[in-house]
């Protein structure tokens, strides 16, 4: 059986790995962006000379030709499901059994005016990476504006500022990321973001990119009727699924290709994951289309399984997420959402220095843990899974919250404060059950 | 953000500082190489003793002529030194002319050695008569003919003039009269001198790395892939090629740096009591390098407490037991050791010098073997036992010297550590291969000082010896080890050589609580744990796939952990239980059948 895969992105590549663990399946993945799989949240790191591209490789190159997984550099321009084969921009054809479609997404534009001008551009594929170099060599670049203020947005604004570019980062929300972030976290990003040279200018949206004489970006144009001089401009106002090249082929489309919770999409054997899926039936509480790299991963390890001969539906643990601001750590664990909700009560703590602070969440009724978000501080994954999928109650969690604690040896407990703050607003007289180490969660992760 | 004026001002302090520092250095340069030498008759008598005689017949004008620049100097030494053998040889020895007298003279007939030792006496030449007496003293009375007489007496001369050398010039010995001959202000004025050289180098490197503080912590490894220094630029690359240059000079031509040593005489003199050597300027050069850099490395990981803490201790045991404990027992004739420093790291510790000066000391001889029984017992209990604790972090980058000097130094060369399979597959074979030959050559060393039989094994104990301290000791930990920290990272020696490093790995792997856990899923394999490891241990291959990182080679030092920007590593001690677990339930392989 022959087994194509179109994307090499994080999904794309788990689920090839997972089939040739489990099978001898023949397997040809199938991308236009890079040769070789690499990870895409480092392309940041890779402008900031952090890394070089080859360092952003998981693996070694001769790992593909030692696991018999065949990589293929071609734009897809057609899918053709009556036919069983692919169609590449430069006429090559490759016939399939099975069609993995995991082809990631296309950064958001909106229709603005001046959105194609030479110097606009969006932040996700290795060539946005190499336009950005182009946009901001020499001394061309003095300032950038930002349009979007979510997770690219800020990885934008950091590398720019990295090369000493000035960055403007117009945000539509009142708050930055306050559409994910729940009230006070997003406050203190903000105020953390702000403190760090950045120009935000919240609840502003952009009218339009003008043009200079030489045809390029020159100035942005704000909602407010404010002009802002500018040689780059960085469009991140999110991305969706990338399924332009699958018009005509008879999948089902909405924003995503549509599949099931096994991602099957409506034609046989034809499967999509990662980015560009967009489930028919969404599991509760999370979104139809999941573009993060932890849930591409997941998609690929349950695909195997069905490309495998045993059929496996989707069925996440608990959620989880993080990313970095600047040099603020975000880890989330469960569901905090951004607005209150019925019969929920929160525990926000927050040092006074706005460099640590933590949000729990809990049922008021039964006392329930639902979620943490934790800023500056590193929570350890396992545990955390454990107290959500245990249904542990928000008491018990905080009793044993030092052995979730992830950070380095000698950094300062923040446990005592924050389970502190909670004895004061419950007037609960609640005390550290643990210590943090490995040995509390090994006591903790033992099955009950 | 800091102002724009502000930050100016800072970016001017920084280039001062790298000015000053150049400057320093530039300096320190001239003074060794481009300074000039002159020994007055007294130095000479001091320097070289009998042998002044041979050196004033070979050049009369050296003594009290000023030579510039220190390869004129070390010229003439050497030149001296091939002269003054000719001028020995024309005073001791037997030209064929003498030959050729005594065979005409004593040709079938009885040989006279006492009429040729009287000629040799009235020629003003005693010591010549001398050696005569002792080389041909088995022909007096003897009768040969003349061909047999030039033959035998031809190879008799041979022999005694190969015996006779002219002025000596060890390499101890070129420096030590680099030192004394020296007419530079590292001479006259060494005070003034350390602060024109170290003074300037401290304080421009200080003013390059301080105003960093103004920016927020947190990791900025900002254009090190790009930087020339950092990633094999031309700087790099130039400065490869002058700390391998120091590093031979070092070892084996010290005179070139001779007026160095001159300006920490002053402080030899307050710590041991007596003047400095290459090895004293050595620890001094190393121990500034730890503090200046380890003040940058604070900075760059300010943000982490573990960091701080582990760069103080690293500090604190450079200056306190490698620089100023070892120079002040030297000061009560105590056998001056780095007592950190561990067998096998510390080859010569069985060495019978060594062995005698701790066990059969005069001076405060239970102070001395109180040494050697601590030595012994950091070998048999501290290594193992600190190691299943704390891994073997506890030495090699909290404690040890190699370690501190690549932790602080070398920490701007930690990403050129090759990450490779085919690289690990070179470490594991060439580092315990190291171990091995150590072994070897000390088993060899202590049988020999047991049962006094100088083979072990078939091998000469003192052929072992040799190979182990030129291939290894110096040449491999020195030359390569901290010579190409700008060309293969700052942990060649550490991952590929050392074979205490291999003794505590060996235990870390199989019979330890540390390991580094990785954060279930939160890992987005963007490779700045495996970029920025010194080991060159590729971390994010597990990191990915949530298993914990057990290996020999790390070494601890928690920069994986402190540049991940998704908090998933950490330094761990704990129960031995699913040390090398992988949590495939949060990578969603739950429910799944699960393949490694």
């Amino acid at each position: 059986m022959h087994l194509v895969i179109l994307g090499n992105g994080i999904a794309g590549i788990t689920c090839a790995r997972h089939i040739r663990k489990r099978s001898d399946h023949r397997i040809t993945v199938i991308s236009g962006e890079t040769d070789h799989f690499f990870s895409r949240t480092a392309l940041m790191y890779i402008y900031m000379g952090h890394m070089k591209y080859k360092h952003t490789k998981p693996y070694e190159d001769q790992f593909w030709a030692k696991n018999r997984i065949d990589l293929v550099r071609a734009w897809i321009s057609r899918v053709d499901p009556a036919a069983g084969k692919v169609v590449a921009s430069d006429g090559r054809e490759f016939a399939y059994d099975k069609l993995v479609i995991a082809s990631g997404s296309v950064s958001n534009r909106f229709g603005w005016p001046g959105q194609d001008l030479p110097g606009v551009q969006g932040l996700y594929s290795y060539q946005d990476l190499e336009l950005l170099e182009d946009n901001t060599r020499g001394a061309g670049a003095a300032r950038a504006v930002i349009v979007g203020g979510g997770l690219i947005g800020i990885e934008l604004a950091e590398m720019l500022l990295s090369r000493q570019i000035a960055v403007t980062v117009l945000v539509r929300e009142s708050s930055y990321w306050n559409n994910v972030l729940a009230e006070r976290e997003s406050a203190l990003v903000t105020r953390y973001i702000q403190s760090h040279g950045l120009d935000l200018r919240l609840e502003t949206g952009l009218k339009e990119i003008q043009a200079g004489a030489n045809g390029r970006a020159a100035a942005v144009v704000t909602d407010k009727g404010e002009t802002i001089a500018c040689q780059v401009v960085g469009l991140t106002a999110g991305v969706s699924p990338n399924i332009g090249f699958l018009e005509g082929s008879g999948l089902e489309t909405k924003r995503g290709v549509l599949v099931s919770r096994a991602f099957e999409t409506n034609l046989p054997n034809v499967y999509a994951i990662g980015d560009c899926a967009e489930f028919r039936e969404p599991l509760p509480g999370r979104r139809p289309v999941e573009q993060v790299w932890y849930t591409g991963r997941e998609h690929g390890v349950v695909l195997a399984q069905t490309l495998c001969g045993q059929r496996t539906e989707y069925a996440p643990g608990p959620w989880f997420n993080s990313a970095k601001f600047l040099d603020l750590e975000w880890h989330t664990y469960g569901d905090v959402p951004p607005t209150p909700q019925p019969d929920q009560a929160s525990l926000y703590w927050e040092n006074a220095s706005g460099q640590q602070a933590v949000h729990l969440v809990y049922r008021v009724s039964d006392g329930r843990f639902l979620g943490i978000n934790s800023l500056g501080i590193r929570y350890r994954h396992l545990v955390f899974d454990r107290f959500l999928r245990d249904g542990r109650n928000i008491d018990f969690v905080l009793e044993n919250l030092a052995a979730a604690n992830f950070d380095p040896e000698f950094f300062r407990a923040w446990e005592p404060d924050i389970l502190a703050t909670y004895n004061r607003q419950t007037g609960k007289n609640l005390r550290l059950k643990q210590r943090k180490g490995l040995r509390a969660v090994l006591n903790l992760i033992k099955p009950a | 953000m800091s102002n724009p004026g502000n930050s100016q001002a800072l970016s001017l302090v920084r280039k001062t500082g790298m000015a000053l520092f150049l400057a320093g250095f530039g300096y320190a340069l001239f003074l060794t190489l481009g300074s000039s030498y002159r020994l007055d008759q007294e130095q000479a008598g001091k320097l070289f003793g009998s042998r002044l005689e041979l050196i004033e017949a070979a050049d009369p004008a050296f003594v009290g002529s000023t030579y510039r620049g220190k390869a004129a100097f070390l010229g003439a030494l050497s030149a001296l030194s091939e002269q003054s053998a000719d001028a020995a040889r024309a005073r001791f020895g037997l030209s064929a002319a003498d030959v050729e007298g005594m065979v005409s003279r004593n040709a079938d007939k009885p040989f006279d050695l006492q009429a040729e030792l009287a000629l040799m006496e009235q020629a003003g030449t005693p010591e010549k008569a001398e050696k005569t007496k002792t080389w041909l003293g088995w022909y007096d009375g003897k009768t040969l003919s003349a061909s047999e007489l030039q033959t035998q007496l031809s190879a008799k001369a041979e022999g005694l003039n190969a015996g006779i050398s002219g002025l000596e010039l060890s390499p101890y010995a070129a420096f030590q009269a680099s030192r004394e001959a020296s007419l530079s202000l590292a001479a006259t004025r060494p005070g003034l001198a350390f602060l024109l050289t170290f003074g300037l180098v401290i304080l421009g490197g200080l003013m390059h790395i301080l105003p960093k503080t103004s920016e927020p912590a947190g990791i900025k490894n900002n254009g090190v892939q790009q930087d020339g220094l950092n990633s094999r630029g031309l700087i790099g690359i130039t400065l490869g090629i002058f700390l391998i240059a120091f590093y031979i000079v070092l070892y084996w031509f010290p005179a070139w740096i001779a007026e160095w040593s001159l300006i920490t005489d002053p402080l030899s003199y307050a710590l041991t009591g007596g003047p400095s050597s290459q090895w004293f300027l050595y620890g001094w050069l190393y121990t500034v390098a730890v503090v200046v850099m380890g003040v940058r490395y604070a900075i760059k990981y300010r943000h982490s407490r573990y960091q701080l803490v582990r760069t103080a201790s690293v500090t604190f045991f450079q200056i306190g037991f490698a620089f100023l404990l070892s120079n002040i027992l030297q000061r009560f004739q105590l056998p001056a050791r780095d007592l950190k420093n561990i067998w096998p790291l510390d080859y010569t510790f069985f060495y019978e010098y060594n062995v005698d000066s701790m066990l059969r000391a005069e001076v405060l001889p239970t102070a001395a073997k109180a040494m050697f029984a601590l030595g012994i017992g950091l070998i048999v209990l501290g290594v193992p036992l600190l190691t299943y604790f704390y891994g073997k972090r506890w030495y090699c980058s909290w404690v040890c010297g190699c370690g501190g000097l690549a932790e602080t130094a070398g920490d701007p060369f930690r990403h050129l550590s090759d990450k490779s399979l085919n690289a690990w597959r070179f470490e594991r074979i060439s580092i315990h291969s190291v171990l091995v030959f150590a072994v070897l050559m000390t088993a060899a060393v202590v049988a020999t000082q047991v049962t006094g039989a100088e083979q072990f094994l078939g091998l000469k104990t003192a052929d072992l010896k040799a190979w182990y301290g030129f291939g290894v000791g110096s040449v491999f930990a020195g030359v390569v080890g901290t010579g190409f920290y700008p060309l293969m990272g700052n942990r060649v020696w550490c991952r590929f050589g050392c074979p205490l490093a291999a003794y505590l790995g060996l235990v870390q792997r199989f019979k330890s609580r540390f390991r580094i856990t990785t954060n279930g899923g939160q890992c987005i394999s963007c490779g700045n744990c495996s970029t920025y490891c010194e080991q060159g241990i590729d971390v994010r291959w597990y990191a990915q796939r949530g298993q914990n990182i057990v290996r020999s080679s790390c070494v601890g030092c928690g920069v994986c952990s402190a540049v991940c920007p998704r908090g998933v590593l950490n330094l761990e001690n704990g129960p031995e239980v699913d040390r090398t677990a992988v949590q495939a339930i949060l990578l969603g392989k739950d429910k799944i059948q699960v393949l490694s």
